[in-house]
């Protein structure tokens, strides 16, 4: 049973009908072809309707559709071979950043995102996909392995923040995502970032500096989340839906403000509907963009990457 | 080229001009509630002769803090916001630039300076909490990014003085970015060799924080000054529980490792000046 949002009750109505139409069809061998066709159509029609004109809120919701793929989903599919690896080498390992070297076909490369967990259990264990700073330092210590042995590195990110906890601010939250922002913008080998599901604030952005940036077509990437944006600006999470219009959070705003390279597409309804799809594509963005990013030097490869990130803003 | 000259080319404020206080007005202390003339305030960087309490100011009593005779040259004064998300919340994003414009003085939420301390010449980039809480959109990210700019072309230290509640919610992820820019910006500074001095002052908090204000290679902290990635209330909110008792204040970041030392504002400028003596390549 497929979980729906609020938003495509029309089309798993209709769903629902067709199938009970087909259902009819088969158990009283009375002809139904037409009329199955017609609602096929219709259903198409309806499909296209919906998901074609998702809003801005919408487009949030699917990004945390708890069916969507996470990290860990990509990366076992999109890799011929995976060594996780764990630990920041401090004080402990961070389940809500993963990390580790994959291959696909004869390109070792480092994966780091942000998991999220599935069910009840697992959602607590990756904290939600919160990291507190030792994620974010495990990260960094992959990554600037990753640059000594010269294997280019893909994030994938997918987080509702960094962790606002006791221990994160004792720890040092705050110079953590500092320190990655730096590190990556000099980084010598390829980096290749991906927003996949939500991409809230500084917490997505500490694993966010790449040569490219890229954002699923259902995700989300601001300073900050709509229903936290709600309840400063009008006091209360009910303008949740105004503030996701307001904030211009979505693949295609970001693409129009300069802030990412490009949109990678997803299947109607959703990464979730057809998540081998979705590997697909994905995988083919990273092998096209690493074999013209290492045609670089990695000199000119940190400038490109500076200037792209020191040109984005408006001033008047 | 001579520093003067340039002073000379530049815009020239003499903060003390404009910001004498009547000698008659008092202020009251927010700590220790003893009453002090605001001329004796003033006069004391701004610190109360009874308790130490570092009052909140802005970059005009900061520049007259740090340099010399109160000359200095203010870089790319005049940039201010666009509107590039057209944001609307209780107010236009435009109107409330413009009603903070008109109410401060300011142009934005940051001014960068060139100037002299101690003889020493240094690139201050210094914040105004009064200008929509000090928050980060793209004018204090293109100011800071220029500074890096000024201070890697004339090979000057850089000085951010930090006092923001983080990214400007109105510029969305273009205030996001600004993070990504200027520690990018940083990592060319350190590259060359300058130093950079991170100041952080009551609040620092968020965005600004989870950047350069961390980046220092000298983290400093005026006394009792909240700093966080997080703000208390947040924070409050997920563990529910109440916070310990001088949580995310600089005495806090110092126990902690983050921070390299505590300055009190009256010692700011020569311990400065020392540090950067003590730095000077032959
Ligand atoms: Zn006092």
């Amino acid at each position: 049973m497929e979980l729906e949002l609020d938003f495509e009750k029309p089309v798993v109505e209709l769903k629902k009908k067709l199938e009970e139409l087909k259902h009819t069809e088969a158990t009283s061998k009375v002809d139904l072809s037409a009329a199955i066709r017609e609602m096929e159509a219709k259903l198409l029609e309806l499909q296209q309707q919906v998901y074609g004109n998702l809003t801005r809120w919408q487009r949030v919701q699917l990004s945390r559709h708890p069916e969507r793929p996470y990290a860990l989903d990509f990366i076992q599919a999109i890799c011929d071979d995976f060594i996780e690896l764990f630990g920041d080498r401090t004080i402990a390992d961070d389940k809500a950043m993963v990390g580790g070297f994959g291959r696909i076909g004869n390109e070792t490369i480092m994966f780091i995102g942000q998991q999220k967990g599935r069910d009840t259990k697992s959602r607590k264990l990756r904290n939600f996909g919160m990291a507190n700073p030792e994620g974010y330092r495990k990260a960094l210590r992959l990554m600037k392995m990753a640059e000594k042995f010269n294997k280019p590195i893909v994030t994938l990110i997918d987080t509702p923040g960094a962790f606002p906890g006791l221990e994160a601010e004792e720890r040092g939250q705050g110079e953590a995502i500092a320190r990655n922002l730096l590190e990556m913008s000099v980084l010598k080998v390829p980096v290749i970032c991906i927003v996949i599901g939500e991409g809230a604030s500084g917490g997505a952005l500490g694993i966010g500096i790449g040569d490219k940036v890229y954002m699923l077509e259902n995700t989300w990437y601001s300073v900050i989340s709509p229903e936290s944006c709600s309840s400063i600006l009008w006091r209360s999470w009910d303008h949740k839906e105004k503030a996701a219009e307001a904030l211009k959070l979505t693949a295609q705003d970001n693409l129009d403000l300069k802030l990412i390279d490009g949109i990678i597409e997803e299947p109607l309804g959703g990464a979730h509907k057809d998540p081998e799809a979705v590997f697909k594509a994905v995988k083919q963005v990273i092998q096209k963009d690493l074999k013209a990013l290492k045609a670089k030097e990695a000199d000119v490869r940190i400038e490109k990457r500076i200037k792209k990130f020191s040109s984005m803003g408006v001033v008047a | 080229m001579s520093w003067f000259k340039r002073v000379k080319e530049g815009i020239v404020t003499r903060t003390e001009e404009k910001k004498e206080a009547p000698d008659g007005l008092f202020v009251k202390c927010p700590s220790c509630k003893k009453m002090a003339t605001a001329k004796v305030i003033h006069e004391h960087q701004h610190v109360c002769l009874n308790c130490a309490h570092h009052f909140q100011v802005g970059s005009a009593e900061y520049f007259h803090i740090l340099f010399d005779e109160d000359q200095f040259t203010e870089l790319d004064a005049n940039l201010v916001s666009g509107d590039p998300l057209q944001f609307t919340d209780t107010k236009a994003y435009p109107d409330r630039i413009k009603a903070s414009i008109e109410k401060t003085g300011l142009k934005d939420a940051i001014r960068t300076a060139h100037g002299k301390v101690e003889g020493q010449d240094l690139v201050v980039a210094c914040m105004d909490f009064n200008f929509i809480g000090g928050s980060m959109g793209s004018v204090m990210g293109e100011k800071i990014a220029r500074a890096i700019d000024y201070s890697l072309e004339h090979k000057m230290p850089l000085m951010i003085i930090s006092k923001s509640g983080g990214a400007r919610m109105m510029e969305g992820a273009l205030s996001l970015m600004q993070m990504a820019k200027t520690s990018a910006k940083l990592a060319l500074l350190s590259q060359a060799r300058i130093p950079y001095f991170s100041l952080m002052t009551d609040p620092t908090t968020g965005g600004v924080t989870a950047s350069f204000a961390m980046l220092g290679d000298f983290n400093m902290a005026e006394p009792n000054a909240l700093i966080g990635f997080a703000g208390p209330r947040v924070i409050k909110e997920t563990i529910g529980k109440d916070l310990p008792k001088g949580f995310q204040r600089a005495e806090f970041l110092v126990d902690h490792g983050f921070l390299d030392f505590i300055v009190d504002r009256r010692e700011l400028k020569h311990k400065l000046a020392t540090l950067i003596r003590m730095l000077k390549q032959d």
